[in-house]
């Protein structure tokens, strides 16, 4: 298992006022994300723990695009991955930080 | 005038005649008119084939004469041997052991779909002198010039006594490689799964067949054209998004062929949703070059298509067929009838779009199948994704391509071949789609190929699609933007993080590159709930359980 944690200052705030939300599924080539707005809205840290070795250039490059694209402030990511590929891994970025976004009923 | 009477007396003209006549009176003995006993098949064999014959073993992509391969696979090599295989496809474990036991030497194919692991084996083991890795039309046309066969091992529904034979759906390679032996004086023995007094339909005439055996059990079909929809993931969905608003909207393409996969299954079971919101309706894939994909069965009740001509059939879709007669090319006795050659040519000349996925792109955009330990073959996929230069006749989406690729608009106007790769930029076990080199060109050297093994060349490739958009080759004016914009669109591969983010962004702006965002569709709405079938069950609901799914795509 290899773990890696990613550190990130951001424009904005994300959106919404949602406390947490996981989406995705922890299967082979699927992964789970957990998203929980507990940092201080410029502060963004990615958390990610996979099975698969030697990707860590990949990961950097797909939550780096990801953070310069939504600037998730506030939010503490954390990646349980299945052997998923980067597109998988991009899609299930921005599901959870658009449900985020979605406000309290 | 004198004629040269003295050298026509000398030369015999007759060799092959009288060489099917030997074959005939020693095979006699094991047949009552045209029918031979199952048992005596090896013995029938050992009679009509001799040491290096050109042997077709039929040997389609879909369905097999396995007995007739099985029982060839008994022979002495003592009696036969040094035979040259010329096959389309290489499908059955007996279509390699004839090579491991030396009853075969050479071999000439096509495609080696589920043997590709054991032919690259065999073929780095010495045991295969390997011909040439063919497209379907180019094997089959090679039978009339300098691969006609001396023996032809077919199979069928059933046959009568006089021979016809009836293939229903499956006729598929059937009539070109009999036609290729019989007219040559060579042999052609039939396996049928029954002797009927009267045969459906005449799919091919008795008078080209020598022998019949009738089988135990009936033979096999390869079901390799289901996809099932339970497997299509929302990567592949958006990719089939971005094809239809990319490329079939502003083209306007409505004669196509799919290549098979899951990619384009889900082209198939989007267009009664996404294309169907989008107002496409009888303006894109109207007319198909097809094998029978229950995938595109949606859309079919739906309305969307008019015609399918299909190389081959599909295993649980007769009945189908039967029922949309409209639809699909059926005889006088109400079913489906294909032929592979002649579908090849439709689909090389009378249509506009080929769009299939592949399994390595290199930075020129040459595209293959063939891996280091996987010899996969071509298929049709070499013609249907290469632009024609013998088509004259002209069409709005040709014409548009053909304005594109030539830029300027001077010089005589031009049309172009749609050629689409549409891929995921990983693939199974996150191996990147998009290379720096082909593993085929380490392959033909290793193999002492004379031609590395590339199943669509760059530059006959338009667009190709990912998930991070569409590039358009067409507009590319320099070698570096061509491989820029293939960069731009591999995603986090090593060869799309390498690429020079100024000169994407340029391209970009250009629209020769084209990203999802570009054009108006949100990555979250590529969901499941946009197929318009999401199981097999799903499919065979839309038919009103015409489909008949084969049992492995039964999962209920």
């Amino acid at each position: 298992m290899d773990n890696l944690k990613l550190s990130y200052a951001t424009r904005t705030p994300a959106a919404g006022d949602r406390q947490s939300v996981l989406v995705g599924v922890v299967a082979s080539g699927n992964l789970e994300v957990l998203f929980e707005r507990k940092l201080a809205p410029h502060e963004c840290v990615v958390e990610i723990a996979t099975p698969i070795h030697g990707y860590d250039e990949v990961w950097k490059a797909v939550v780096e695009d990801f953070v310069e694209r939504v600037s998730p402030g506030g939010l503490y990511i954390s990646i349980n991955d299945g052997g998923a590929r980067p597109d998988i891994v991009a899609l299930r970025l921005m599901q959870g930080v658009k449900t985020m976004e979605v406000n309290h009923e | 005038m004198t004629a040269p009477t003295d050298r026509t007396t000398k030369r015999a003209w007759d060799t092959a005649q009288r060489s099917r006549d030997e074959r005939l009176a020693a095979a006699s003995r094991y047949a009552r008119g045209k029918i031979v006993d199952a048992a005596d098949t090896t013995k029938l064999l050992e009679a009509i084939v001799r040491p290096g014959d050109r042997v077709c073993l039929e040997g389609d992509n879909q369905k097999q004469a396995d007995f007739l391969a099985s029982r060839l696979a008994e022979v002495a090599p003592a009696i036969i041997n040094n035979l040259h295989i010329v096959q389309s496809g290489i499908v059955l474990p007996e279509h390699l052991d004839l090579f491991a036991l030396g009853i075969a030497k050479k071999l000439d194919f096509s495609y080696s779909g589920p043997q590709s692991v054991t032919l690259a084996r065999a073929l780095k083991g010495g045991k295969i002198e390997l011909g040439a890795v063919h497209t379907y039309l180019e094997l089959f046309s090679r039978y009339f010039i300098d691969l006609t066969p001396q023996v032809a091992l077919t199979v069928a529904r059933c046959a009568d006594r006089d021979g016809n034979l009836y293939m229903g759906p499956n006729t598929e390679d059937s009539p070109v490689v009999i036609e290729a032996t019989a007219f040559k004086q060579g042999i052609v023995v039939a396996q049928v799964n029954e002797v009927v007094d009267k045969v459906p339909r005449v799919d091919v005439a008795g008078d080209r067949v020598d022998f019949i055996v009738v089988t135990p059990s009936p033979f096999y079909v390869e079901p390799l054209f289901t996809r099932d929809p339970a497997q299509i993931t929302e990567t592949q969905i958006l990719g089939a998004m971005l094809a239809i608003k990319g490329i079939y909207e502003p083209y306007g393409v409505k004669r196509l062929n799919h290549g098979i996969g899951f990619n384009t299954a889900a082209i198939e079971l989007i267009l009664p949703t996404f294309a169907e919101r989008l107002g496409l309706k009888g303006k894109i894939a109207t007319h198909f070059a097809l094998n029978p994909h229950p995938t595109l069965i949606p859309a079919i009740e739906n309305g969307w298509v008019e015609q399918i001509h299909s190389f081959g059939s599909e295993v649980g879709m007769d009945d189908y067929m039967r029922a949309r007669p409209d639809i699909f090319f059926t005889g006088r006795d109400g079913s489906m009838s294909s032929n592979r050659m002649y579908c090849q040519a439709a689909g090389l000349y009378a249509t506009d779009l080929f769009i299939g996925s592949t399994l390595q792109i290199d930075l020129q955009g040459n595209s293959s199948t063939f891996t280091r330990d996987r010899i996969a073959g071509f298929g049709g996929a070499p013609n249907m994704g290469s632009d024609p230069h013998g088509r004259r006749h002209a069409s709005a989406p040709w014409l548009k391509a053909g304005r594109e690729a030539s830029g300027d608009g001077h010089g005589l106007p031009r049309g172009r071949k749609l050629v689409v790769q549409i891929v995921e930029t990983f693939g199974e076990k996150l191996v990147p789609t998009f290379v720096e080199n082909l593993d085929s060109i380490e392959l033909a050297k290793a193999l002492d190929l004379a031609l590395p093994p590339v199943m669509i060349y760059g530059d006959d490739v338009t667009h190709i699609v990912t998930e991070e958009g569409i590039a358009n080759l067409l507009l590319c004016r320099t070698p570096y933007e061509r491989e820029q914009a293939i960069r731009g669109v591999a995603g986090y591969t090593d060869v799309g993080r390498a690429r020079d983010r100024k000169a994407v962004e340029e391209l970009r702006a250009r629209k020769v590159i084209q990203r999802p965002e570009d054009l108006g569709i949100d990555v979250l709405d590529a969901n499941r709930s946009l197929l318009a079938a999401r199981s097999v069950k799903d499919l065979m609901h839309w038919s009103g359980d015409l489909y008949d799914p084969p049992r492995k795509f039964r999962n209920w």
